[in-house]
């Protein structure tokens, strides 16, 4: 698929926006790199900035390839910072010894330090084979400004902001991405200080000023580290009702207990729908009490999650399905191989 | 000479409405009223302001008024000073009170505000909306191994120790039989028993009246290690070593021989009419290792089927105090703050040595997750919790739960005259005198208190859902949804809130 599928989706749903941010990001868009950590960096002033980038990505590892992202001046874009993108790999020797992922630890600890080191780069996007595409205007117009109809991937994530919370600024649209991990959310984390100082007791750093921020860290703490399985994950953060919870036959119960005290400070509260995905996961949830939307279309070997059906149907006209997935039933799906 | 000081009150008895029935002679402990011929004789001078006479005068004959005689005003030389003075110049003692701190720091809570939502996302009604206050107060593992079968049933591989559960974070602190009645025990521990709660029965042993709702019990080992056998630990359903009081940090209790009774003594397992004293320090714990020790030794003790919970007074270095109590296999760490009440302390304890809880607590949360193990063991924060309000924002200063003492007293009908070290309480809570005690019938006062308890957690409840949260452990230690009124900025430093507006 490429961008211009999800670019007119999201085009349907221009009233959830404001104009001051949207994103995308594809997966399976570089092929030719798909053994490094794509890393897609903002810099405030490249000059200054980028010198400091380069001796510090030496310091941790190898640049294969860097060159700026390709974009095209739109009229109703005003563009702080320069889209930049480094093909990379870190060097694993610098983890902690017997780490069970230390190329992934090296590159997320990568990432937290300079973007908690503010130093006119932001890192937001450090996945392998993926990008994410974002910036502070309407959808069309950053779908535009990076021609994103021009990248073939196989998973998109798109985003429509309107902030409330925190500032429209670059880093601040959405998708999020920590790794393999992005993810779009539509919604506000009344949770947000417990996560958040939750996922900073791990290591993690939020720099974004945004609640959707700490999802991807909690996903890669609870998959990645922890060792869950994505549905698990994703129980976690929004697990079921005590009421149901005691209603559980005993071995049921006993899991479902031992998630909900264990993960107590990762539980997310608020409205809130999710999608996260990551190179062969799709995941859509939305909180216990489903106080945003979510539909859930499927059409042959694809699986569509979205605020609205009218985002689903222009890019599947003849979609065959059509859901409503009940308050925090997660909906997961697999990239075939 | 110092001569006689103004009386702190008077008591003045209308004569118009008074039908001189008796009742305030009857009722007031301390001998205010007596009867002279049909005439009723009054001496203010005895007067505690316990209002037991306005309570049961069926006229409202009755009124009293506060330092009726002024000193000459003087910002240092408070009346509070010089009366002190007095007094230990006639005496060369230490001067002895009772309840919470009695100075006139400022109230931190009342310092911070409360969030709720408007427009971005919804509040939630809490009568047509699950909020789930459901607590669980014990060790938590860091992480979980779960396992899927092949079957694709889910297999937990991860031991959880007991956690207790808690259907409202509130629950009651240590008030010893001893330092209060047996029918305030009786009374508080079917309040818990009735809404799902705790209670701790301080260091006073457990009175076999209380066996019926021993699964409610927190069974206290202090100092003194009075009433502790291995019945007493395995009747508990988790077990405190206290090391210290906000009341009093630092030093240990004392209950007079006089109220040593029989039924006393033999819960207690002292002579009777013996002083019941508890130490400074235990006499085995010098060190953290020797905490960890004594913990280890009650988890053996009761097979590791019980909490153990591990009490502190707020002092200046709690916060590293309890990361060292975290470190061991202690289940819960109680911070009691200076406000924290007290049957007896020496009175230049209770108001001058502790910080506040709001303080103890946020660092004791903030040094805990540095050092990622803050959801491994939880936090109870106690000392001068007043209202459901004061629950709230403890808990987003990083507590699990809240101990209350002398609010659940006053539910009982205490009026906070601080005079609980005499042994004559009027209201039957802080005495032995069995005339007394009889005054405070059991099924009234543990109604009163789960009226209380039950209240405070409707109004968590909609405190939770206006800030658009529906459990409980989203609102723990969650700062953002607080602010900070007229807090100067390093105090807001280690509270972790920003400034109303910020």
């Amino acid at each position: 698929m490429d961008g211009s599928g999800i670019r007119q989706a999201l085009s349907m749903m221009n009233e959830r926006g404001s104009g001051e941010g949207a994103g995308y990001v594809a997966y399976g868009v570089y092929p030719d790199y798909r053994d490094c950590y794509a890393l897609h960096v903002f810099f405030d002033n490249i000059r200054e900035s980028k010198p400091l980038l380069d001796a510090t990505l030496a310091q941790w590892g190898t640049i294969e390839h860097d060159e700026a992202i390709p974009t095209y001046d739109q009229q109703n874009l005003r563009v702080p910072c320069t889209p930049w993108r480094y093909f990379f790999k870190p060097d694993a020797s610098l983890a902690v010894p017997g780490s069970a992922t230390p190329e992934e630890d090296v590159a997320s600890a990568l990432v937290m330090q300079v973007n908690a080191a503010h130093r006119g780069a932001l890192i937001f996007s450090s996945g392998k084979d993926l990008g994410v595409f974002k910036a502070g205007g309407w959808p069309e117009d950053v779908a535009d400004f990076y021609r994103i109809e021009d990248y073939e991937g196989y998973l998109w994530l798109a985003h429509n902001r309107y902030p409330t919370n925190t500032p429209g600024w670059w880093g601040g649209a959405h998708p999020f991405n920590l790794l393999d991990w992005s993810v779009v959310h539509n919604g506000e984390i009344t949770s947000y200080g417990t996560n958040r100082r939750y996922i900073e007791s791990f290591g993690y750093t939020c720099t974004m000023f945004t609640d959707t921020e700490v999802v991807a860290y909690l996903i890669d703490l609870l998959v990645r580290r922890h060792g869950l399985d994505v549905d698990l994950a994703v129980r976690a953060l929004a697990p079921p009702f005590w009421e149901d919870i005691d209603r559980m036959p005993e071995a049921e119960r006993e899991w479902n207990s031992a998630l909900r005290l264990t993960y107590a400070p990762a539980m997310m509260n608020g409205p809130f729908a999710i999608v996260a995905a990551n190179a062969d996961t799709m995941v859509g949830f939305t909180d216990r009490s489903k106080l945003r939307p979510m539909i859930v279309g499927e059409c042959g070997d694809r699986l569509y999650i979205s605020s609205e059906e009218a985002a689903i149907r222009a890019m599947e006209p003849k979609i065959e399905s059509i859901t409503m997935p009940a308050a925090g039933e997660p909906v997961i799906g697999r990239v075939a191989p | 000479m110092i001569g006689s000081l103004p009386s702190r009150y008077r008591i003045e008895v209308d004569p118009v409405r008074c039908m001189e029935c008796g009742r305030c002679i009857e009722n007031c402990s301390y001998g205010v009223f007596s009867r002279d011929g049909d005439r009723i004789c009054i001496n203010s001078r005895n007067c505690t302001a316990c209002h037991r006479c306005i309570a049961c005068c069926p006229r409202d004959a009755i009124m009293l008024e506060e330092h009726p005689c002024d000193y000459r005003s003087h910002p240092l030389w408070t009346r509070e000073a010089r009366e002190a003075i007095y007094n230990q110049a006639r005496t060369g003692k230490i001067i002895l009170a009772g309840m919470g701190n009695a100075l006139n720091y400022p109230v931190i809570f009342d310092r911070l505000v409360l969030d709720a939502c408007q427009v971005t996302n919804p509040s939630l009604d809490p009568l047509r909306e699950p909020i789930e206050l459901r607590t669980h107060i014990g060790k938590k593992p860091a992480r979980l191994d779960l396992r899927r079968r092949e079957t694709g049933d889910i297999e937990l591989r991860t031991r959880l120790t007991p956690n207790l559960r808690v259907e409202t974070p509130i629950m009651i602190g240590h008030m010893s039989y001893g330092a209060i009645s047996l029918n305030a025990q009786v009374a508080i521990a079917r309040a818990a028993k009735e809404v799902g709660t705790f209670m701790g029965t301080g260091e006073g042993g457990l009175h076999s009246a209380l066996y019926p709702y021993q699964d409610r019990m927190i069974v206290q080992v202090a100092s003194g290690r009075f009433g502790v056998n291995i019945d007493y630990l395995e009747r508990g359903a988790a077990v405190e070593i206290k090391i210290g009081q906000g009341a009093k940090p630092g030093i240990g209790g004392h209950l007079p021989g006089e109220k040593v009774c029989d039924e006393i003594s033999r819960t207690r397992m002292i002579p009777t009419g013996s002083d019941a004293i508890s130490p400074a320090p235990h006499h085995d714990i010098y060190s953290i290792e020797d905490l960890a020790q004594l913990v280890r030794g009650i988890k053996e003790a009761t097979e590791w089927k019980k909490p153990v919970f591990v009490k502190i007074a707020a002092v200046h270095n709690a916060a590293a105090i309890a990361a060292g109590v975290a470190r061991s296999p202690a289940d819960a760490i109680v911070v009691d703050g200076f406000r924290g009440g007290t049957g007896a302390a020496p009175q230049v304890f209770r108001d001058h040595v502790g910080i506040p809880i709001e303080a103890a607590v946020a660092s004791v949360d903030r040094k805990l997750r540095d050092q990622g193990i803050r959801n491994e063991i939880s936090v109870i924060a106690s000392g001068g919790i007043r209202g459901s309000a004061d629950v709230a924002k403890a808990i987003a200063l990083g507590a699990d739960a809240v101990y209350i003492g002398t609010a659940a007293l006053v539910a009982m009908g205490c009026r906070v005259c601080g005079n609980c070290y005499r042994g004559l309480c009027p209201w039957g809570i802080a005495t032995q005198r069995q005339d007394l005690v009889e005054r405070l019938n059991p099924d009234t006062a543990s109604k009163q208190v789960a009226n209380l308890i039950h209240a405070w957690t409707l109004e968590l409840a909609e405190l939770l859902g206006a800030a658009g949260i529906n459990s409980i452990e989203s609102l723990r230690g969650n700062r953002d949804r607080l602010r900070g009124y007229m807090l100067d900025e390093s105090l807001m430093q280690v509270l972790d809130v920003r400034s109303v507006g910020a």
